[in-house]
């Protein structure tokens, strides 16, 4: 399944690049399986999704939980607790 | 429900003149508007940029417009928010809402901000005299905004 996946703020930086198309394996199949493959990526992911706390995600700009479900061609995006306002 | 999301300043009074021009059942409006302060957890701020997830931004703050126009009895609301570059003293965000009467217009204008800081993806990231820091999300805004949970319309 292929999905696009954004970082935003503080983890963009980290990540050093704002998006990225992916094509995930089997299994991978929401948001907390995900984050889990891309932090065994390695570096840079594991550490950038260590070093902030409490991050959040959102599914085809949703806010998302750990649970929500990828499709083919979602939009996943993992960010830092919102600061606006 | 108007929604912007824009780098240019705005001018609260002509926004506000414009909506309440839009219908004679208004008798009240409430506002609320946010800006960019000098300093911040005991550091010099001399900017700020606020970086926004386009789209979803959007659709966020239209959500929680329509939000607090099921849970009061208001009849209209406009959040303007600003992005990009921002320096003390600026504007960083309008709400305003109008209602036939007070009380309602200032909930639903507090329960709008509540949930913009803590629901609406945008980031804060400060100047100060030692550099750039992103802005730590505070606890006291989760907790602004839980006061409003199991439906509760006032504080």
């Amino acid at each position: 399944m292929k999905v696009k996946v954004l970082y935003f703020a503080r983890l963009r930086e980290s990540i050093g690049r704002d998006r990225e198309e992916l094509e995930l394996p089997s299994g991978v199949a929401n948001v907390a399986a995900l984050r889990e493959w891309l932090v065994a990526r390695g570096e840079p992911w594991a550490s950038a999704f260590g070093e902030i706390r409490r991050i959040r995600a959102a599914v085809d700009q949703t806010m998302a939980t750990d649970d929500a479900a990828l499709r083919e061609g979602s939009e996943v995006a993992f960010f830092p607790p919102v600061t606006g306002g | 429900m108007p929604v912007r999301v824009q780098r240019e300043d705005f001018d609260a009074g002509a926004e506000i003149a414009r909506l309440r021009a839009s219908d004679p059942r208004i008798g009240a409006v409430a506002s609320f508007i946010g800006v960019a302060r000098d300093v911040n957890d005991g550091e010099r701020v001399a900017a700020m940029t606020l970086e926004h997830y386009p789209g979803m931004t959007e659709r966020a703050l239209e959500d929680i417009v329509a939000q607090a126009k099921r849970r009061w009895d208001v009849i209209d609301i406009l959040v303007i928010h600003r992005v990009g570059e921002l320096k003390p003293l600026d504007q960083i965000v309008l709400v305003a809402v109008t209602g036939a009467h007070r009380g309602e217009a200032f909930a639903a204008c507090e329960f709008v901000m509540d949930y913009l800081k803590t629901e609406a993806p945008f980031w804060k990231k400060e100047t100060t005299p030692d550099g750039t820091r992103w802005v730590e999300a505070r606890e006291s805004d989760d907790a602004a905004r839980e006061r409003w949970s199991a439906g509760n319309t006032r504080r």
